[in-house]
C-alpha cells in the first residue's frame, strides 16, 4: 500500500529543507509547528547544530492559538526576536498544522517584514514533501529577493551580457567561466567536505567560483550570483534557484555532481557547451527561450541515456536524490558496464530521469523495481528492503538516516573508487 | 567556540545579555514570557518512541506527515528497533478527501500483514492532523481490534499542540504503556512501580522498602516479554514517582483495581519522611504486611549519611559555580534549594517553568537565595549562551545535559529523569554524581547528543 513504511526511514521533510538551505546566511528561520520539528531538525537533519550559531525557532504554536487562527502572537514573538538578534532575514516555514488552518504565509511574512524592515519570506511547506521541495523553495526565494541585479549596480560587475564575450575569448575552455553551484545541503553532502570536492574541481578545471547556495558562502557571496556564467546543479534543491536566476539574469545552468573518474570530464565540457549555447540561442531568438529548453546536460549525454541494456536483471539499482543518484548511476554505467537505474525518492523534475529510471516515494514503489537486481546501491536503511541476492552497497545520506550513518559517510567526488571497489 | 554564520551581522550576546531572571523577581510558575523556541543539542531525555518501545514485543506504527515521522523513525533506527517500528504517511489529499480514518485502518492493516511475525500488541500513533480533523478513533481501534483479535491495540499520540491543554503528551505516553494490561486476580505480594523510563535504583530507598517486605516488585524496564509485561496486573500497589506518571497511575488503579501510591521525588528531609511513610501506610493496608515504615532511627541515620554527603562534597568543590536544569530531575529547585542552604555555590537554573512540586523551594529560594539566576532553556537568545559561557571562561559544573551544554562544561552530571533515584538515597547519590562531574571530565559534545540516555542505542 501506498504511503506505508514496513520498516524504512521516511525522508527529510519540506520544512528542514528550507532550515538547511538557509543555515549559513544569517537569517532567522521559524519552523511554524507546535513541537518536534525543531528537535527532529537539529537532531537529524542539521550537522551543523552544535557548531554553528544559526538562529532557527519553532513558534510553539498551541491548539487554542491554531483554533482561533491567532497569528498576531506568531508576528509579535518574530518581531520582539528580530529586534534584539537583528537577523539579515526572517523565513518561515509551514508544517501540517498552519497548513490546516489555512495559514497566510505571504501575509504574514509581509505584515512582519513592514514592522521591522527586515526582508521577510513566508515558506508554504507542510511538512508532507521531502526536503528538496522546501530546500528549492527557500533558495529561490534567496535568488528572487538577495542576488543584486549587475546591471543596476554602481559597482564594476561585469553584467552576464560582458560575461559572454569570454567564452567567446575562450574557445570552449573554461578559464574565465564563472560558476554558481546550486543546491548544496548537508542533507545530500553531509560536512564530510564534499561540498569542497566540488569547488576544488571546478577551480581545477579552470572554472571560477561565485557561490555555493548554500554551504560555505556567506550572504554577501550570494549576492554577487548574478556575476556567473552558468549554474551547476547539484541537486533537485538547485531548481528553484536555477529557474529564478534564468529568469532574472538569463543564466543557464548544467546538471549533475561530478562523481567517477569520466563523468567530471563531460560535465566540465557541459558547462562550457551550455554557456556556449546560451550565447547562441540568446543571438538567435527573439525573447528568452522557456527555462525547460535551458536543460542541456541531459540532451547532450551526461547522464548516459539508454542503449537497449536490461533493466529486468543483473542490473545495479541507486535510490535516493535524483541529480546525484543520476550522476552516479552513469558513471557506474560507464565505468563497469554495469545498467544502472535510478529509483528516485524525493522530487525531481522527471525530465532529468530516463526511461529506466523510477519515481517511488514508498516503499511499495521501490520493492518490486529491485526485483532482478545484482546491485543495490542505497542508504543503509534500505537494506531490509532489499532481496537477498542483490549485493548490497551502503550508501549513507543524511536525508534518509540522518546522523546513524555520518562517519560511513563517502566523499564520491574525491574517492570514486572505493565504491567501484565494493561492486567489484 | 561556535562559528558565526554571517560574519557581518555578527550577531553575538554578551553572558549578560543571555535572559535570566533573579529568582527574587521570577514569577511563578512561568518565569519567563513565552515565545518563539530554541532547541538545545541536548537530547538524553526520552520521547514517546522510547517510552513506547518499553513494552517488550510491541510494535509501534505511526500515522502522521512525513516531517513528524522523520524524528521518530530514526529515534527507532538510533536504538536498533526498526524491525519494531513502521510508519503511515498523512499528505495533503488525506486531509482534503476526508479518508483519515480509511487511512489509519487500511495503512495499519497492511502493516501488519507484512510484517513477518505476528506482534502481541501494536501502539498505534496519531497525530495533530488527527484530533484537528475530527477522526473517529474509536471507531478506527473498533475496527482493528475486531480485524486482529489476537492483537492488542491501544492509542497513542503524537499531538504536541497539545502539551498547553489538559495531559501532556508525555503524561499520556506514560499512561498508555498500561492500558495494554488485562485484568487478572490480584496478588498481595506482589506492586509495580510505574511510569518510569530508567529502572529504578536497586540501593533505593524505595526498592529497599519493597523488597524488604518482601514484595514481588514489576516494573516496565525490567520486563521480558509480553507474558512478564501482563505479568505486571497482578499488583495490588502501583507505585509512581515520576510526577508525569501520576495521571496514568489514576487510570490504571481504575480500570484494574489496586491502589495507585504517587510517591513524591524530594530533596527535602521532612518530606521524604513524610511520602515514605504514606507509601508504608498504603502498602501495610493493601498487602496485610506490618512494621514497614522506617524507623526513627534508620530515619537519623539516612539524614545523618546524607549531611556527611554534602560536607563531603562541599570540601571538594568549594565555591565552584554549579548550575542545575531540568532534565536532571523533577525537582530542580528543590535540589537547588538542598545544595544552597548546605553551603554549595548554585548559581544558575535552567528551567523554563517551574514544577508545581518545586513550589515550596521556589519560595524559600526568593527569601534566603534571591541571587539565584532562572534561566531559560527555549528563549530565542540561549542560542547564543554556549559561546557567551564560553568567552565568559568561568569554570562552572553542570547538573544536567542542558545545563552542561549552555555553560559549555565537560564536568556534568549525566543524569535525566532522576535516573531511579528516589528517597534519601537520590541525595547521597547526586553528591556523589558531582564529586565524580568536579574530578573527572567527560565528552559532553559527544554524550549529550545521544537520544534517551540509558536507552539502548546503537550511536555512539
Amino acid at each position: 500500500m501506498k504511503q506505508t513504511a514496513r520498516i524504512i526511514s521516511t525522508y527529510s521533510a519540506d520544512v528542514m529543507g528550507v532550515c538547511s538551505a538557509l543555515f549559513e546566511l544569517g537569517g532567522m528561520t521559524i519552523m511554524h509547528d507546535a513541537s518536534g520539528c525543531n528537535s527532529t531538525y537539529t537532531t537529524h537533519d542539521e550537522p551543523r547544530w552544535f557548531d554553528m550559531d544559526s538562529m532557527v525557532y519553532i513558534s510553539g504554536i498551541s491548539e487554542i492559538e491554531a483554533i482561533m487562527g491567532d497569528d498576531e502572537k506568531l508576528i509579535s514573538d518574530i518581531v520582539d526576536a528580530a529586534e534584539v538578534l537583528k537577523p539579515a532575514f526572517i523565513a518561515i516555514a509551514g508544517t501540517p498544522i498552519p497548513t490546516m488552518t489555512g495559514f497566510d504565509f505571504e501575509a504574514v511574512a509581509s505584515v512582519i517584514e513592514h514592522r521591522t524592515g527586515i526582508p521577510s519570506f513566508g515558506f508554504p511547506t507542510t511538512g508532507m514533501n521531502t526536503y528538496i521541495h522546501g530546500a528549492s523553495m527557500a533558495l529561490a526565494g534567496i535568488a528572487e529577493r538577495f542576488v543584486d541585479d549587475p546591471s543596476k549596480s554602481d559597482t564594476q560587475h561585469m553584467s552576464p551580457r560582458k560575461l559572454m564575450s569570454v567564452v567567446d575569448n575562450c574557445c570552449m575552455r573554461p578559464n574565465g567561466i564563472k560558476v554558481n553551484i546550486l543546491g548544496l545541503t548537508p542533507l545530500d553532502f553531509s560536512t564530510n567536505g564534499q561540498d569542497e570536492s566540488i569547488v576544488q574541481w571546478l577551480r581545477n578545471e579552470g572554472f571560477e567560483v561565485i557561490s555555493k547556495w548554500a554551504m560555505g558562502s556567506s550572504l554577501g557571496e550570494i549576492r554577487r550570483s548574478a556575476e556567473a556564467d552558468v549554474n551547476l546543479v547539484v541537486s533537485a534543491a538547485g531548481f528553484g534557484a536555477a529557474r529564478v536566476l534564468y529568469e532574472r539574469f538569463g543564466i543557464p545552468y548544467a546538471v549533475g555532481v561530478p562523481i567517477g573518474n569520466e563523468l567530471p570530464g563531460l560535465l566540465a565540457d557541459q558547462i562550457i557547451l551550455n554557456v556556449k549555447k546560451f550565447k547562441e540561442m540568446d543571438a538567435a531568438a527573439s525573447e528568452k527561450a522557456p527555462f525547460e529548453s535551458r536543460i542541456i546536460s541531459v540532451e547532450s549525454g551526461v547522464f548516459l541515456s539508454e542503449d537497449g541494456s536490461s533493466y529486468e536483471k543483473g542490473f545495479a539499482a541507486v535510490i535516493g536524490e535524483g541529480v546525484y543518484s543520476l550522476s552516479l548511476a552513469s558513471s557506474v554505467e560507464m565505468e563497469l558496464g554495469i545498467p544502472c537505474k535510478v529509483l528516485c525518492a524525493t522530487e525531481c523534475p522527471e525530465d532529468i530521469l530516463r526511461e529506466c529510471d523510477r519515481m517511488t516515494p514508498d516503499e511499495d514503489d521501490i520493492i518490486p523495481e529491485l526485483a532482478g537486481a545484482s546491485y543495490v546501491i542505497a542508504d543503509p536503511l534500505y537494506r531490509p528492503i532489499v532481496p537477498e541476492s542483490a549485493k548490497f552497497i551502503p550508501l549513507p545520506s543524511e536525508a534518509f538516516s540522518g546522523r546513524l550513518y555520518r562517519e560511513e559517510i563517502t566523499n564520491l567526488i574525491e574517492d570514486f573508487d572505493q565504491l567501484l571497489n565494493k561492486i567489484n | 567556540m561556535l562559528k558565526k554564520v554571517n560574519e557581518k551581522q555578527n550577531i553575538k550576546l554578551d553572558a549578560s545579555e543571555i535572559p535570566h531572571v533573579r529568582i527574587a523577581d521570577a514569577n511563578f510558575p512561568a518565569p519567563f514570557r513565552s515565545g518563539l523556541e530554541y532547541s538545545s543539542p541536548a537530547r538524553g531525555t526520552w520521547n514517546i518512541v522510547h517510552t513506547g518501545m518499553l513494552i517488550p514485543e510491541a510494535h509501534e506504527i505511526f500515522v502522521c506527515a512525513a516531517g513528524c515521522l522523520r524524528g521518530v523513525v530514526l529515534t527507532a533506527a538510533e536504538m536498533g528497533t526498526q524491525d519494531r517500528f513502521s510508519t503511515v504517511a498523512v499528505r495533503e489529499n488525506n486531509l482534503l478527501d476526508g479518508d483519515m480514518e480509511e487511512l489509519v485502518i487500511e495503512g495499519v492493516t497492511d502493516i501488519i500483514n507484512k510484517l513477518p511475525k505476528r506482534p502481541p500488541a501494536v501502539l498505534v500513533y496519531t497525530s495533530c492532523v488527527h484530533h484537528f480533523t475530527g477522526v473517529d478513533l474509536d471507531m478506527i481501534y473498533a475496527t482493528l481490534r475486531s480485524r486482529f483479535p489476537d492483537i492488542d491495540f491501544t492509542d497513542c499520540y503524537m499531538n504536541p499542540i497539545m502539551r498547553k491543554s489538559g495531559l501532556t503528551p508525555d503524561q499520556l505516553m506514560r499512561s498508555r504503556l498500561y492500558m495494554l494490561l488485562h485484568e487478572r486476580e490480584k496478588n498481595p505480594d506482589a506492586v509495580a512501580i510505574i511510569g518510569n523510563d530508567l529502572p529504578t535504583d536497586e540501593d533505593s530507598d524505595l526498592m529497599h522498602m519493597l523488597k524488604g517486605a518482601g514484595l514481588k516488585v514489576h516494573e516496565i524496564t525490567s520486563c521480558k516479554n509480553y507474558a512478564e509485561y501482563q505479568e505486571m496486573a497482578e499488583s495490588c500497589v502501583y507505585v509512581s514517582y515520576n510526577p508525569d506518571a501520576a495521571p496514568g497511575g489514576d487510570m490504571l488503579a481504575e480500570r484494574l483495581g489496586g491502589t495507585h501510591y504517587a510517591l513524591k521525588f524530594s530533596f527535602d528531609y521532612d518530606e521524604i519522611d513524610e511520602t515514605f511513610a504514606g507509601l508504608a501506610g498504603t502498602l501495610e493496608k493493601a498487602t496485610g504486611r506490618t512494621g514497614l515504615a522506617m524507623s526513627p532511627g534508620e530515619i537519623a541515620a539516612k539524614r545523618a549519611e546524607c549531611e556527611r554527603e554534602l560536607e563531603k562534597t562541599k570540601k571538594l568543590i568549594g565555591d565552584t559555580p554549579v548550575s542545575i536544569d531540568y532534565t536532571f530531575c523533577p525537582r530542580p529547585l528543590g535540589l537547588a534549594k538542598l545544595l544552597l542552604d548546605h553551603g554549595i555555590n548554585v548559581t544558575r537554573v535552567y528551567v523554563d517553568g517551574i514544577p508545581g512540586g518545586d513550589r515550596a523551594a521556589f519560595d524559600h529560594l526568593k527569601k534566603d537565595h534571591p541571587d539565584l539566576m532562572i534561566y531559560p532553556t527555549v528563549h530565542p537568545g540561549m542560542r547564543f549562551a554556549r559561546t557567551a559561557n564560553e568567552e565568559d571562561g568561568k569554570f562552572v559544573l553542570a547538573i544536567g545535559q542542558k545545563a552542561a551544554a549552555f555553560d559549555n562544561t565537560n564536568h556534568f552530571v549525566n543524569v535525566v529523569e532522576g535516573g531511579g533515584m528516589t528517597g534519601f538515597e537520590a541525595v547521597t547519590r547526586t553528591c556523589a554524581l558531582i564529586r565524580d562531574a568536579y574530578m573527572n571530565e567527560k565528552e559532553m559534545r559527544e554524550l549529550v547528543q545521544v537520544k534517551g540516555l540509558g536507552c539502548e542505542v546503537c550511536i555512539r
